[in-house]
């Protein structure tokens, strides 16, 4: 699939995710928490030839636009991802993802004698290093593959 | 001292230690202008895991300041046991008394108890996290015995668990000193606690043995090394056996080094130490009060 097929087979309502790192779609739908039990329509395409980065992947959702949370946690693994939102098949929002200062929610903490790993009434957050996030509950640090070790 | 609540020696500045620690020198020179200065307050102890001795240190504090202490008792005894969160427990616990001191099994349960009371809350130790007033009460002793700038320290023993060593080693890049980390290398400081001295401009300078660094120490901190750590008996004694201390070892020492160890000790100092002028460990337990009291005060508005 082509970078020009992919932009044609249009969704009518929903999120389109660009310029996701190649190989990395499967992370970005982990951190939407979808794994197809919910029935939502999903898209992919993978390693997508992309001048930009060479390899990409895209994402699409349907019926489906993402929390800032999403976006936020979103931003660590595919920092030059554009979110298109659409609606009644026109791209009504399209913006860059920012990388900020801290990540609530999405995320778990990997440390299992964290707090937030407990019952208790608090949403992860994680303050976002250059190189990595960190807990600022329990200051665990997660440098390497942040999907991987933080997606519950 | 601007603080709500004491959850991390990473949050005190250089003026926020040092205000702690004038205080509790101003204290210790003089402890009956302080016997009633928190006459009506209360302090709530919250102990989710047992440890008498902070808890004892902490009570006499607040009693030699005039107030008193209102406990929650061992947690087997407590909703705790019977699935309470902690978010639950503390917002109760906060109407009983003008401050808290918590202790909790979990990481980083501090900070989130923190955030939903109002009353300042201390932690006294959060798993293998923060335990500021140990910290506090180090650098207390240190700057006694050796000064807190131009110090050349040594902190051995086991880097990787040990929190005093994480917030002591942290604390002191707010001054000039010049830090040794002596370890096996199993037992060596963890990723972050490395990542947050590198980030405070702190060169790490790591030994697996004491002989080399050992005469140009100003203070040798030392602690435990956990049977735990090892897969077995042999390993342990092996791998412990190499830093322990003795009188003899101290021979080759500057005359003024201070040993520390913030207690209780198995074996890793010989007895033989006591006797020397380098032992300070009792004393370092003793400081814990005055600190504690110095902390308090400005927690429970002693400015006023
Ligand atoms: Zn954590």
């Amino acid at each position: 699939m082509t970078d020009e097929e992919l932009r044609v087979s249009k969704i009518e309502n929903g999120t389109v995710i660009d310029h996701i790192p190649g190989s990395q779609a499967l992370n970005v739908l982990a951190i939407l928490g979808i794994d197809g039990t919910g029935g939502e329509t999903v898209s992919i395409g993978m390693n997508v030839p992309s001048d930009r980065l060479g390899r990409k992947d895209v994402v699409k959702v349907e019926d489906r636009e993402l929390s800032q949370s999403e976006v936020d946690v979103l931003s660590l693994i595919a920092p030059a991802a554009t979110i298109n939102i659409i609606r009644g098949f026109e791209v009504v929002e399209k913006h860059r993802v920012e990388r900020p200062e801290t990540v609530t929610g999405v995320l778990q903490c990997s440390n299992k004698h964290c707090i937030t790993a407990e019952d208790e009434p608090v949403d992860s957050r994680f303050e976002v290093l250059d190189d990595g996030v960190r807990c600022v509950y329990c200051d665990s640090i997660t440098r390497e593959n942040i999907a991987a070790e933080l997606l519950i | 001292m601007r603080h709500d609540h004491i959850t991390s020696a990473k949050q005190l500045s250089r003026a926020d230690i040092e205000g702690v620690l004038d205080r509790a020198s101003e204290i210790a020179a003089d402890p009956s202008a302080y016997a009633d200065r928190h006459e009506d307050a209360l302090l709530g102890l919250m102990f989710f895991e047992p440890s008498t001795r902070t808890k004892m240190s902490f009570s006499a504090a607040m009693k030699r300041l005039g107030g008193d202490i209102v406990d929650m008792g061992p947690v087997d005894s407590s909703s705790v046991k019977k699935g309470e969160s902690l978010a639950d427990t503390v917002r109760v616990v906060e109407g009983y008394a003008d401050a808290l001191v918590m202790r909790h099994p979990s990481e980083g349960s501090a900070q989130m108890a923190s955030e939903f009371v109002d009353v300042p809350l201390i932690n006294a130790g959060d798993g293998a996290g923060q335990h500021p007033t140990q910290t506090l009460l180090d650098l207390y002793t240190i700057r006694e015995n050796a000064g807190l700038d131009d110090l050349t320290i040594g902190i051995m023993g086991d880097l990787k668990y040990g929190r005093t060593v994480h917030s002591l080693a942290y604390a002191l890049t707010n001054f000039e000193t010049r830090q040794h980390f002596i370890s096996p290398e199993s037992l060596q400081l963890p990723r972050n606690v490395r990542y947050d001295l590198h980030e405070q401009g702190s060169s790490i300078k790591e030994h697996t043995e004491l002989d080399g660094i050992l005469p140009s120490l100003d203070v040798l901190y030392v602690t435990r090394i956990q049977k735990e750590r090892f897969p077995d008996e042999d390993e342990y004694q092996k791998v412990a056996g190499q830093y322990q201390i003795d009188s003899e070892l101290l021979e080759n020492t500057k005359d003024s080094l201070t040993v520390m160890h913030p207690l209780p000790r198995v074996d890793e100092i010989a007895h033989d130490v006591d006797d020397t002028d380098h032992a300070a460990y009792f004393e370092q337990a003793h400081n814990g009060v005055p600190v504690r009291m110095a902390l308090l005060d400005a927690l429970l508005g002693g400015d006023r």
